[in-house]
This record gives C-alpha cells, structure tokens and sequence, in this order.
C-alpha cells in the first residue's frame, strides 16, 4: 500500500512538473484493493484492470522504473511509450492490462479464466473495475456468461463513488451497483469495506479459492474512495467538503499502521519501511527520469505478429 | 476432390484445424447444438464435443472478449459473429481491443483469433442483415480481413486464419453458401495475402471480393461471347494483407481495371485499390478506373430493389463496355 501510494504521488508531482504528458487516472485511496488482493492472489493468477490500473500492476511485482517510464513515455517504460499510463500491461507478472474503455475488459477476464478452465491450470482471473463499469452492457455479458460457463474469474468493484464526474448514486438505479445486481446472475452479493486492506484479503481468499476448486465466479463490492478527481484535469469539486472529510478519515494505510501499532509492532520497524519506500521510488523516479525517449522506429513495430505493420505485400 | 458446398467447407475447415491442434476452440450463438443457423457448423458438437464447441447467450461482446481472452491466454478459438451487422454491437472489442492490443503492449500479447461471419446481401434479409462490412474492419490497423468466394477457399483460407498468429475476421458471404465446388481432399491451406487469378484476359482486370467473384467471371464469359472483351479476373481474396503485387501485375498487362463490390459506395475497398492503382501504375493506364458498387443506400428487402442495388452480371459488362469500347 506504501509503495502504491509513493509511485502515484510521485505521479502526480511528474505531471505537475509536465514531465508526464497525456492524461493519468490515480487510485490515490484506493490501495487496500490492489494490496489485498495483490497479496492473495497467486503469482500465475491473471489480473485484468482499468485506466486507473497503477497499484494493480505494481502490486503484481512490475517495477516502479517500468510504470513511471511508460507515463514519462521513454525507452524505460513497460511498453517503451507505446502503451502509456491507461494501458499497463505486463504478461510476464500476468498483469494481463489496463483497459481503457470501460467494462470491455470484463468480458476478456471471462475469457482468460475459460481458457484457464480448459487448460485445468487453476488459474483464477481476478478483474476490477470502477463502479461506472456496472452500467455498461458488456458488465452483464461477461457475468450471465462467467456464471452459465462456471469460469474461475473473480470480478471486483472498485465503487469509489464517483463515475467521472457524476455521483454513481444519481446515475444507477440500485444503491450498491454491484452487490444489489449479484442476484440477477445467481450470486451471493458480497459488499465489503474496500478500505480495510485485511477486509479485502480475506474476502480475496475466499473468492480465489471457490475460483480454484471448480465454484464458478464471484463478484464483490469494495466501497472506497478516490482522494483525487478523475482524471490529471479534474480537480473533483464537485465532492461536498464532508464527504472528502469523512472518507480521508477511512484512509486505508493510517487505518492499517494503527492496526499494526495496536499490534504490537514498533514504531521504528513501521518508519523504516516507510523510508525504504521513500528511497525507492527517489530511485525510480531517477532511472525512469534519465531514460531516453524511445527509438522512434518503434511506431512502426508490432501491429502484427512478425513484429511489423506490413498491410500489402 | 469432394464437391462441398460452401456451408459444408466452412466446417470442414473448422474440423480440419480442431482435429490438428487442442488449442482450437469454438464459440458463438446457435452453432453447437443447433449447427449454426446457416447450418455452416452442423457436426462440429458431435465430434469435438461441448468443451470446444460451445453455445453463447445472445452477447457479442462476451463472445469476443472471451475469444480474446482465450487467445491472450494460449488458446486459438473461432468465433461466430452470427451476421456481420452484429459487428457493430461488438465494435469495441474488435477495433479497440483485438485490433490494438498488440501494439500497445509493445508486442507482449499476441492474439490467435479468427472471426468468422456471415456478410453481405442477395438473401432478402433487409437492411440490418444484409450489410457488407469488410471495409469496416479494412479501416482499422491489426485486423486482418479474409473473404472467401468459393469453397475450396472457405477451407483453406480458414485454416490459414486459424493458423495465423493475428486476429482475422472471416467474412463468408450468405449467399454463397449453397454453392458448391471442388474442395481438395486432405489437409488444404490456402496462405492469406494471395489473390488468385481466375482467368486471364488482354483488355480488363476486374477486380472482385467474394459474391463479387462468379458475378464477375460470369461478366467476363459475357464480355468475351457477346462483346469479343477479354478480361482477367481476379479473385482478391484477403482485403489486409493485399496483394498489391498480383493486382499491379494484371492490371500493367491489360490497362485498364474495374474493381467490383459489394459495399456502399463510399470508402469501399475499390477505392484503395483504385488509388494504390493510380498512384503505382498512372502511366500504364489506357482509361480511368471504374468502379462498380452497391449505391451508398442501405439495402432494400424486396427481390427487385436489392437485386437493383446490388452489382450483377449485365451491370459490370456494361461498365466495363463503356470503359472498353
């Protein structure tokens, strides 16, 4: 959570400073998600995620350099520039990428967990998205089928309250966008505190491990918060002050520091970390900072699988 | 040599590519059980079972994401899209997703996906049935296009989609499925990007796609009983990749080039031939390049207003004439 909070605040100071370009979707609030179930998941479970995919990615062992070199849009990057920060994907981790269009990739984890499924590896697919994704067309279609095929995929929403700029209350017609529509497919609804790091594991846990023994699909409902706007350009005024109030009270990681504290672990162990994790991303953020921009001969390469863009011979 | 019909030969592929690798899977609406309602598929559950054969609600976007996610994830399924109209409910997956995922994960994904479709009119379906929609896919980078015209195509061209690393959509045009032709037996791989020279002539190159194809040679025995014009025919075959080279070489014999399709006027493929033709060729040309289209007008249902829409015989003689003589 530490290290996901660090590289997306450094993500911001590098658009501040107009070294990353383009546009970025933080999940600053958010990390309790990616961390819990980051931390359950085994490592050749396949992540699916959105535009606002940073902690996904990093969580699944893809390095700070690599996700701040692919913002800055250099030759250090994920994908050397090609992808940019709505696109990360890293196969090698099995972070099978960052989906752009909201609720597509819904339909491409069914498709990933089918796959695992006839395979019989026991992979689970585990797919989050935002709650604005529970509107679209493709959210249904990838769940009626995830449930009548009985695929291993774990659909997680991320209800962080807004859908870009709207409230998701004044737009969706149940009050929990996905725990309220479980039912239609035949599902427990699972509504959980998407803040409590230990919450989520759990929940992951259990989700993961009905995936894996043949159970069939899960959807769960994290309610969290984003402490920023939509996008790079939204500043997100259109909060009320006490709902920002409130819910940066519920941040996940003084939540979870005072629960290790209560716990018993020394305050020296908790800084020590924090400053390790201060020392890595000043490191990332120099590597990925000293990087040349990318060979320019790579927009041309790997529209096709022979690695070139040849339409006509 | 069996003689197939065109319905038959795209089964035939199919099993011929399920029967050589375990990876190849197939999924769409109505085609395990009830054999595809063009009856293209009948078979295919009884042989390879519903583990690879498998029936899908009424959801085009869940049938290719989940295509997708099979491919990116060692598998290479087929997917029907039950008519091509459909593409438009699943645009996204294909333009956005299939189409530029390689790319923009610099290479790591590769996706070995065929969708195949029922395209085009000439069956009386009206306008939301009827489209030709292979510019569609033409227009965006990573999709290749196939569109067969004769059986043995159907199941070579298929298995080489299959085979391909790429996605390729399969465009099998509806009213050819009843026609039947000479299907080499055994394994029969027709390679993608090679367009195939029906008959050759000494005044025209006639380019066409698909239906486009028998009307065209049909054209051609016309022009040449009736008119004393002699025309080469050419079969194009895949739309990306283009064989530019065949097409060149043809029309730098005869002088002259009629493409002939089945899309809506505007932006059709014809018109991309049309302009690498005069680009490459300018000085080589005895006439302006003709093409014959279907108006840029949805298609009617009745027998006379979609057979008046639609390119036929008589109307590519005539154009052709009016370029010849």
């Amino acid at each position: 959570m530490l290290e996901c909070r660090a590289l997306e605040k450094r993500a911001y100071d590098l658009f501040m400073q107009n070294l990353i370009k383009g546009t970025s979707h933080l999940g600053l609030g958010q990390e309790a998600v990616a961390a819990g179930f980051g931390v359950a998941m085994r490592p050749d479970d396949y992540t699916f995620c959105t535009y606002r995919g940073h902690n996904h990615t990093l969580v699944r062992g893809v390095s700070m350099t690599q996700i701040l070199g692919e913002l800055m849009g250099n030759s250090s990057g994920l994908m050397r520039g090609k992808g940019g920060s709505m696109h990360l994907t890293s196969i090698k981790h099995h972070m099978m990428g960052s989906y752009a269009i909201v609720g597509a990739h819904l339909t491409i984890a069914a498709g990933a967990a089918w796959s695992a499924q006839y395979r019989g590896t026991e992979q689970v697919a585990v797919c989050f998205f935002g709650d604005g994704a529970t509107n679209i067309g493709a959210f249904h279609e990838a769940l009626n089928l995830a449930v009548v095929w009985k695929l291993p995929v774990v659909f997680v929403c991320e209800n962080n309250r807004y859908m870009e700029y709207t409230a998701i209350d004044q737009v969706t017609a149940v009050e929990h966008p996905a725990a309220d529509r479980a039912s239609a497919y035949g599902l427990e609804p699972v509504l959980i505190d998407g803040n409590d790091v230990d919450v989520v594991y759990e929940t992951a846990q259990r989700a993961l491990d009905l995936a894996r023994r043949g159970g069939g699909p899960s959807l769960i409902e994290a309610e969290t918060y984003r402490h920023g706007g939509h996008s790079r350009a939204d500043p997100g005024k259109y909060r009320p002050d006490d709902e920002v109030k409130e819910w940066l009270s519920k941040d996940p990681i003084p939540r979870y520091r005072k629960r290790l504290t209560d716990l018993g672990i020394p305050e020296d162990a908790l800084a020590k970390i924090e400053a390790e994790t201060q020392a890595a991303i000043d490191k990332a953020t120099e590597e990925a900072k000293n990087a040349p921009p990318p060979d320019e001969s790579i927009a041309y390469k790997d529209v096709w699988a022979d690695g070139g863009s040849a339409w006509r011979n | 040599m069996a003689e197939l019909t065109y319905r038959e030969a795209v089964a035939a592929g199919i099993a011929q590519e399920m029967r050589r690798d375990a990876n190849v899977v197939f999924l769409g609406e109505d085609v395990a059980a009830a054999g595809g309602v063009f009856k293209a598929t009948v078979g295919l559950l009884d042989e390879f079972g519903p583990q690879r054969v498998r029936d899908t609600p009424i959801s085009e976007q869940a049938i290719l994401g989940a295509a997708m996610g099979a491919a990116m994830t060692g598998l290479r399924p087929i997917a029907e899209i039950m008519f091509s109209d459909f593409f438009a409910v699943c645009w996204d997956i294909v333009a956005n997703e299939i189409a530029k995922t390689r790319y923009m994960t610099d290479g790591q994904v590769t996706l070995p996906l065929v969708i195949r479709s029922g395209n085009g009119g000439g069956s009386r379906f009206g306008a939301q049935h009827s489209q030709s929609v292979e510019n569609w896919a033409m227009a965006v980078p990573g999709l290749k296009v196939v569109a067969p015209s004769s059986p043995a195509d159907v199941k070579g061209l298929l298995a080489a989609s299959v085979r391909d690393e790429d996605p390729v959509l399969f465009f099998e045009q509806k009213s050819l499925y009843a026609t039947k032709g000479e299907v080499p037996d055994g394994e029969h791989v027709v390679p993608l990007g090679k367009a195939n020279v029906l008959r050759q002539g000494d005044d025209v190159t006639i380019c066409a796609l698909a239906l486009m194809v028998p009307r065209a040679m049909q054209a051609a025995k016309i022009l040449e009983e009736q008119h004393g014009i002699s025309a080469t025919v050419v079969d194009v075959r895949s739309l990306v990749p283009l064989d530019t080279q065949t097409i060149l070489a043809e029309v730098a014999k005869t002088g002259r080039l009629v493409t002939v399709e089945e899309n809506p006027r505007l932006c059709g493929w014809g018109a991309e031939i049309a302009s690498i033709v005069a680009e490459e060729l300018f000085w080589d040309l005895d006439g302006p390049i003709v093409r014959v289209t279907t108006p840029h007008v949805p298609l009617a249902a009745a027998n006379n207003l979609e057979d008046a829409q639609l390119p036929s015989a008589d109307k590519i003689v005539a154009s052709v004439r009016e370029l010849v003589d």
